[in-house]
């Protein structure tokens, strides 16, 4: 059977799933809307959480990324999976024990001011808006990919699925798919994997196999930094970003993760203390499994890639190649006419992206209209190295169509997760707990099921007409949590002494200054500034760590030059600091 | 022992846990993974430079294993202080 009637049958039976297990979890309160009626089991819970973490980027772009950057790769590595160690010791407790459906909620009570419940929420919704325009964008992009079906019809089917499970279920409905979810995505993640480990290096297992020896008895590593050191390239395992700058942004990664309230709040379905801690180690193990996938994939795929493509003739290029050409992620110009692929470092291209003159090379090549004067020829998309891994390495035609279904249930479950955290802020932060206090439970229900349609529809059209800030900011979305949200929560539990005038403070300027910095060097607004400008060396990715710095300086300075908290507050701290008694999550 | 002293007890306890867990947590990562990479690469593990094997595959282990550590511990302080639920 062909790819595409492999991919229509896979995609067909995980979507029908999907569909049942919405229907089964139907949501009936605002309880069961919000965090799953708290009765949620902590190793469910942590499949959740899993997927709910592992977005399209994780799952389609990350090894791509660590593929052309080596070393460099490792803060997405160590960013993304340490941050569950700050969540799991320093936050999930709490806030399970303090028992209340969101972050506002938390903010908001222990600060006892609804000035800082609306700084909350507005953080909340800026962190959330930017994450889930990148995961229909991801939806879109796997559908037309693999399905051939315009963007626009790929979105507008991934809008229908989330709409159903989340408008039907809320957390109840989605929490149960994105178990489901897990299960397809880790599978299809990890089928290719072995194959390609055990094809190169004899090791099915691939964390093995990244260390492992090639037939000729050298190791796999030192074969790709002599190839890398050969064709020009930094070596692999050295990597080029400063030692200060690789800290700043793995920091940042680590703390924004802990600060977003889209993985916090699954902290909230659990019954007890007890299982909040438990669940945060579940959903560690299951997402490591990955992230210590992805970095192998990306060696061995790196070294494919190399392999197959240097020096060869256009003439007896894999028929891959060219499919990828055709969909215009592949861009290749023979500048020295030899009719040879020489792939080597510097840009291939200028600008970003090849742009195509719809007429044909000699050798039968799309012919690009920006080649550079730079020597080497090849341009490569990053984003194929997950999707054409199986093609590259030969693998059968279900394990590339399993691919795309795991594509899929990446971007659905995240995307669903971050759905419910907006249609929450605005129905329980904003109406229930500012604008109409006396509504009722099933009129809240009607506000947040509203609310997630308007965010879907909205989130719908930035994935058909992506803003083109969109892919710089989503990395940046971590910038903003951490300069945020993390500090305020972490004093709050921390430091009985703190007080709304310091924790307002701080957030405000926090993410003032992370919004400032990110402006000024990633869109060039304030005047805009290069590498040389960058404050103490720290790119704009990692510039949560300074603004968090600064976020925490100042809330303490303030709180101590202004009136200490009420006692009540303070009761509320202590009690949180006990793991007993929490009771289910509740609505007081 | 009256309720609000065993109470600052527990959370003493509950803190020199943290220190101590937070402690690995920074050295393997940022130590071992960033800031010492280079003097680690000398060494190998397999196929592996070292540092390079802190970055991307053992610090990760270890955070999976420090959670689990970190639960093993609060179970048996939270029975210590009585605070468990079953």
């Amino acid at each position: 059977m062909s790819v595409q009637t492999w991919t229509w049958i896979i995609v067909g039976i995980t979507f029908a799933l999907y569909f049942g297990i919405a229907i089964w979890a139907r949501a009936g309160s605002t309880k069961e809307f919000y965090v799953a009626g708290g009765g949620v089991s902590p190793l469910a819970n942590g499949m959740a959480t899993a997927a709910d973490w592992m977005s399209a980027a994780s799952f389609i772009s990350m090894a791509g990324i660590i593929s052309f950057a080596g070393y460099d790769g490792s803060v997405y590595l160590l960013g993304w999976t340490g941050g569950y160690v700050l969540l799991a010791l320093l936050l999930a407790p709490y806030l399970r024990k303090f028992g209340k459906f969101t972050v506002p909620d938390f903010i908001g009570d222990r600060y006892y001011s609804n000035g800082a419940r609306t700084v909350a929420i507005i953080c909340a919704l800026i962190v959330s808006f930017t994450y889930v325009a990148g995961q229909m964008r991801g939806v879109g992009i796997v559908f037309s990919q693999f399905l051939q079906v315009e963007i626009i019809w790929g979105v507008a089917i991934g809008m229908c699925i989330v709409l159903v499970f989340a408008f039907l279920g809320g957390m109840k409905g989605i929490t149960y798919t994105q178990v489901a979810q897990y299960c397809v995505l880790i599978f299809a993640f990890m089928v290719p994997a072995f194959f390609i480990s055990f094809q190169m290096t004899g090791d099915v297992i691939p964390q093995i196999g990244m260390g492992g020896t090639l037939e000729d008895g050298t190791y796999l590593l030192d074969k790709l930094d002599s190839l890398h050191t050969q064709l020009g390239f930094k070596e692999y395992t050295t990597g080029s970003k400063s030692t200060w700058d690789v800290f700043a942004i793995t920091l940042a990664l680590m703390v924004g993760t802990a600060g977003l309230p889209h993985v916090i709040v699954r902290f909230f379905t659990v019954p007890k203390v007890k299982d909040a801690r438990k669940s945060a180690g579940y959903a560690l193990f299951l997402i490591a499994i990955l992230y210590t996938t992805a970095p192998a994939i990306s060696v061995f795929s790196r070294t494919n890639l190399i392999e197959t493509v240097s020096e060869t003739k256009y003439s007896e290029i894999p028929e891959w190649f060219k499919n990828w050409e055709n969909t215009g992620l592949i861009a290749w110009t023979d500048k020295n006419g030899d009719g040879k692929i020489q792939y080597i470092a510097g840009n291939a291209l200028d600008g970003k992206k090849p742009v195509y003159t719809e007429t044909r090379g000699i050798y039968g090549e799309r012919m690009i209209a920006n080649a550079s004067a730079a020597r080497n020829e090849l341009y490569v998309d990053r984003d194929i190295m997950v999707l054409a891994n199986p093609e590259i390495a030969g693998l059968p035609n279900w394990v590339i169509a399993l691919v795309a279904a795991g594509g899929l249930a990446a971007a659905l479950s995240t995307a669903a997760g971050l759905l419910l955290v907006i249609s929450t802020s605005i129905s329980h932060d904003l109406i229930k707990k500012q604008i109409k206090p006396d509504i009722s439970d099933k009129g809240e229900l009607m506000w947040a099921r509203a609310s997630i349609f308007v965010a879907i529809l909205i989130s719908g059209y930035f994935g058909i007409n992506p803003p083109g800030f969109v892919a710089a900011t989503v990395a940046l979305a971590f910038g903003l949590a951490a300069a945020s949200f993390f500090p305020a929560i972490i004093l709050g539990i921390f430091d009985k002494r703190m007080n709304k005038e310091g924790a307002i403070s701080g957030m405000v300027v926090g993410i003032i200054l992370m919004l400032f910095y990110m402006m000024k060097y990633k869109l060039d607004m304030f005047g805009g500034g290069t590498k040389e400008d960058w404050w103490f060396g720290t790119s704009p990715e990692g510039f949560g760590t300074v603004a968090m710095i600064v976020n925490v300086v100042i809330s303490l300075v303030v709180s101590r030059v202004t009136a200490a908290p009420p006692k009540d507050v303070v009761d509320i701290v202590e009690s949180i600091r006990i793991p007993s008694g929490a009771g289910e999550a509740s609505v007081h | 022992m009256s309720e609000s002293k065993n109470a600052k007890k527990y959370w003493k306890e509950n803190l020199k846990y943290l220190a101590i867990l937070l402690v690995i947590w920074f050295v393997v990562s940022y130590g071992c993974g960033i800031l010492f990479r280079e003097e680690l690469n000398q060494y190998r593990l397999g196929g592996f430079k070292l540092g390079f094997w802190f970055a991307q595959q053992g610090s990760i282990y270890v955070f999976v294993i420090l959670i689990f550590v970190y639960v093993r511990l609060m179970n048996k302080l939270d029975k210590k202080y009585g605070y468990d639920e079953e």
